[in-house]
């Protein structure tokens, strides 16, 4: 049951061959053997799923199931459910129950989906491994000495040791797709403005963006179909028209055009991913798409403009949680600068620390025009860049990451190296576009992710190329070995 | 030395709208801590806010009004601080690109004069919450009902010369949200409050003092007071020596002085920068057309009009428009009553405003519509009643809100305006005081007054006053000679 992709299940519980309360049992009791291992739950309530697979198999019976109702599914913690925990891996709302559940929580509820839990992350989005957690490391399920990946982490390794058969994660600056290509998903940035950002706890509002992390291009196309959206809600939501991701899937790749940056092929990246990308290129040649060099010169200036605007935005997010209305009080303040000091510095960790100050820094008085500013400049250089790209080829295609996945502490002292780690997936952010991250091939008996850039509301085109992939490869099949135990 | 003062001030007008700026919680004055706020004024994890359209429209209307230029690609900031009565840890508000700027107000002055103030910019902002220092065990309350009120903060540029061109710039300013009905001007609850930037300098010398910052005067005669105060305090320490301190001061109206809050070193950097939650706001031509058609009547123009066609005095004019709603009530009294405009405005000025006084209603309170009060004053011009018994028919319309002709026709107030009536009620009087006739005829005049009030007191006020007068002369005069 567990290898199965929504898009079986839900054939499975049309055709009336299982039901949701049995698919829902089957992965709460893999989840009670297993997450122990990987840690990529933060809360798993039961009582709370088997009422809503309950629910979904009513619904059904009484012939008012979409497609995926009863399907389950677990959120990134980061997504407000109303009466359910929602910490944002983080000390500072481990108190915190949501009175409200955000517009991506809500849709999915709404399409009878079965929330199993929300999984871990780090602490408020900020990290490439899942390392700052208030609730501990995620064990990548390909080996549980290495990491994750980051901030997504929980979910990528939920997704990928079959606790749950899709997540939903967030993506700043690569963290849907970074750990979907740690773990050997399918994880989907949309659009910035695609799917509503209410409830989703910010970090730099206008980078994060939600999204699927699941097993197959397929399977991402069916949650973006409950997902994607305008909110009225949320006024940076886009009021554009939503295709049917799945209607799109089997389009041919004849006349493709895709474009391969020289410079995502640079000294800092792993020669074996170099070459599994190049072959995966080769792949969709065959399938029809024809491969151009292009070039994409300000790529290093990505992280840097990065590193300005993500903190300076969080700085200001992050003022919320100051002890008064909700979330973690000092004990026994004695006036209010010690109750905003030590409620803040005893809840929140070093990173997110470490990105208030950087932040706070490059939003002060005589550094705004040198940081943020400049910053801000820099962001719309490469946003042009892509643009101009675009209008040469129709995709872009490059490796997620540098490197496959490291060992669980490797990097927490150099976070410049960890960094680093984002610099084909932060570019997308800055830009506002969408890309996914496909498996595509093993370095060390550890996945490789393949990234495709498309232009604003392209998903369903990337959806299209990965679906097309993953026809004639099976990168994305290879199960971790803990699943063959398990 | 010869000192002149330098004011300019800072208002914050609160906007008459149903919901709040930002999230649709009501905005309702007094309702209990805490329950005009939601997720979003609570600044919940995940919350964003959404902008109510109809601000846009009132900074609009208000830039109209002040000849102001409207920025057409406004942006909201953050203004980034703690206080616990900040939900968010910043402040949305407007900074660069504010939505009105370089406007001007024609003020009157004491003598007459007009002044040209201009107006720097007026930028859109949310309210902050309330801490409350009452019973809450050594602790402080958070009430956030205010929070996210949606504001309109207009700033002057320093050109008011005195406490009264200060007054003066204001009742202008608060005469104008009120006609334009973006506000509801009520000072007491905080809907239109101000923070007075005052400086000194030498006269004739061109480069401003050192300024002191006044905030939240809320009322005109404090705004008065306060700024008083404060050129004193600072003539004084300048006098003495002494350094003025830029600071921000808070008036003590119990006390009738200003202390200082928090100086410049301790103030904060607010770390502005665009609000990435809420997109630029973009208004077009066809929009400010709209909008400009909707406009109404404004207070200036609307006095000459009254003037000119209607031929009210100068004093009248100035009375009666003070109020939008006022001059509205009066001008359709106007209309359906068919009477002559001094009378209607000596009525409205007279027992009408007095009536709503000691009742403290506003007009839009008042139970004797328009409609009922046209009636009235159609009795009047047409002399089926007296101007005093017009006042009894006022009070009785004011409490049982029946029509003139019920209650005229109830009370039998009939004015009797038959000269044989009235002559007979004469007789019998001047038969009944032959003392008092004969000590006129002897030559006391004065009791020519005794006789017109016996006779309407004979008549229980219903005789016609001219008439009685008329006829009374015609007996006493003629008859004894």
């Amino acid at each position: 049951m567990h290898d199965k992709t929504i898009t079986e299940l839900s054939q499975l519980l049309e055709n009336k061959e299982t039901s949701s309360q049995e698919i829902t049992q089957s992965f709460l009791e893999r989840m009670r053997i297993i997450d122990p291992h990987l840690n990529a739950f933060i809360t798993i309530n039961e009582d709370y799923a088997l009422q809503a697979a309950l629910d979904a198999d009513k619904r059904r019976k009484d012939g008012n199931a979409q497609k995926l109702t009863g399907i389950p599914i677990a959120h990134k913690d980061i997504f407000c459910t109303r009466g359910v925990k929602t910490s944002c891996g983080s000390h500072m709302l481990d108190n915190f129950i949501s009175p409200y559940d955000a517009t991506v929580t809500k849709r999915c509820k709404d399409a009878g989906m079965v929330l199993l839990g929300k999984t871990n992350m780090d602490e408020f989005a900020m990290g490439s491994s899942n390392e700052n957690s208030f609730y501990g490391y995620v064990h990548n399920p390909w080996n549980p000495e290495l990491v994750p990946g980051g901030s997504s982490g929980g979910s990528a390794a939920a997704v990928a040791a079959s606790l749950t058969p899709i997540a939903t994660g967030t993506d700043t600056g690569g963290s849907i797709r970074q750990p979907a290509a740690f773990c050997g998903i399918t994880g989907l940035k949309p659009t910035y403005g695609r799917v509503s950002r209410f409830g989703m706890v910010a970090f730099a509002s206008s980078l994060d963006q939600g999204g699927p992390l699941s097993k197959t291009a397929a399977d991402a196309a069916l949650l973006m179909n409950v997902i994607a959206g305008f909110d009225p809600q949320d006024s940076t939501s886009v009021d554009t028209s939503v295709p049917d991701y799945t209607a799109t899937l089997n389009d041919s790749l004849q006349g493709l055009r895709i474009g391969i940056p020289k410079e995502f092929f640079s000294d800092g990246l792993d020669p074996e991913i170099a070459t599994a990308i190049q072959v995966a290129a080769k792949e969709l040649e065959k399938l029809g798409a024809s491969l151009h060099d292009i070039s994409l010169p300000n790529t290093e200036l990505s992280v840097p403009a990065y590193y300005i605007i993500a903190p300076a935005e969080c700085s200001s997010n992050l003022a919320r949680y100051d002890g008064v209305r909700y979330g973690y009080r000092c004990e026994e303040p004695k006036n209010l600068d010690d109750l905003y000091k030590r409620s803040r510095s005893e809840a929140f960790g070093d990173e997110v620390k470490r990105r208030i100050m950087i932040g706070t820094y490059a939003l002060s008085a005589g550094y705004y025009d040198a940081y943020y500013l400049k910053a801000q400049k820099v962001r719309r250089l490469i946003s042009q860049e892509y643009q101009n790209a675009l209008q040469q080829v129709d995709v872009i295609l490059g490796p997620t990451t540098p490197t496959t996945s490291f060992a669980l502490g490797s990097k927490t002292d150099d976070p410049i190296s960890m960094y680093l780690n984002d610099i084909y997936t932060i570019a997308v952010n800055l830009a506002g576009l969408p890309a996914i991250s496909v498996p595509a091939g093993f370095a060390q008996k550890l996945p490789i992710g393949m990234q495709l850039i498309a232009n604003h509301f392209q998903e369903a085109k990337l959806l299209n190329i990965a679906h097309q992939y993953q026809q004639v490869t099976d990168w994305h099949k290879r199960q971790p070995e803990m699943n063959h135990q398990g | 030395m010869e000192w002149e003062t330098v004011i300019g001030l800072e208002v914050h007008v609160q906007l008459q709208t149903q919901s709040k700026i930002f999230s649709n919680a009501p905005i309702a004055y007094g309702a209990e801590a805490n329950t005009q706020a939601n997720i979003i004024d609570l600044a919940m994890p995940g919350v964003l806010p959404v902008l109510n359209a109809k601000v846009i429209d009132m900074a609009i209307m208000l830039a109209l009004a002040t000849n102001s230029q409207i920025d057409q690609q406004s942006i909201f900031a953050r203004k980034n601080y703690f206080y616990p009565d900040l939900p968010k840890g910043y402040q949305i508000s407007q900074y660069e690109n504010p939505i009105v700027h370089n406007g001007y107000l024609d003020i009157t002055l004491d003598d007459g004069q007009q002044k040209r103030i201009n107006i720097t910019r007026a930028h859109l902002e949310e309210d902050a919450g309330k801490s409350l220092h009452g019973n809450f065990q050594g602790k402080t309350g958070i009430d956030l009902n205010r929070a996210g009120t949606p504001l309109l903060e207009v700033v002057s540029e320093p050109e008011l010369r005195s406490a009264a061109e200060a007054v003066a710039y204001l009742k202008t300013l608060h005469e104008l949200v009120c006609y334009l009905d973006i506000c509801d001007g009520n000072m007491q609850e905080g809907s239109f409050r101000c923070d007075a930037n005052v400086s000194i300098r030498p006269r004739g010398q061109e480069a401003l003092g050192t300024r002191t910052e006044t905030k939240n005067v809320n009322s005109f005669r404090f705004v008065e007071k306060a700024i008083n105060y404060e050129v004193a305090r600072q003539i004084s320490l300048l006098e003495n020596g002494e350094q003025i301190i830029q600071e921000t001061r808070l008036y003590d109206p119990d006390n009738n002085q200003t202390r200082s809050m928090r100086s410049k070193e301790e103030a904060n950097d607010y770390r502005y920068f665009p609000d990435p939650d809420l997109l630029p706001v973009s208004i077009s031509d066809e929009q400010i057309a709209e909008i400009q058609k909707q406009m109404p009547e404004l207070p200036a123009a609307r006095r000459q009009r009254l003037q000119s066609e209607l031929g009210l005095s100068d004093y009248d004019a100035n009375v009666i428009t003070a109020s939008r709603k006022l001059a509205d009530y009066f001008e359709k009294v106007v209309e359906l009553s068919h009477a002559e405009t001094k009378l209607v405005a000596n009525w409205v000025m007279g027992d009408f405003s007095a009536a709503l006084n000691k009742e403290n209603f506003n007009i839009t309170q008042c139970p004797v519509s328009a409609e009922l009060f046209a009636g009235l004053l159609r009795r009047i011009h047409d002399n089926t009643i007296s101007n005093s018994i017009g006042k009894k028919v006022f009070s009785a319309m004011w409490q049982t809100h029946k029509s003139a002709d019920m209650i005229i026709e109830e009370q039998g107030l009939k004015q009797v305006t038959d000269s044989a009536a009235i002559e007979k009620i004469i007789d019998e009087i001047l038969e009944d005081n032959p003392e008092q006739l004969a000590q006129f005829r002897a030559g006391k005049d004065k009791l020519f007054g005794f006789f017109v009030g016996k006779v309407m007191q004979a008549s229980k006020g219903k005789a016609n006053p001219q008439q009685v007068n008329n006829l009374l002369k015609q007996k006493l005069f003629t008859d004894s000679h």
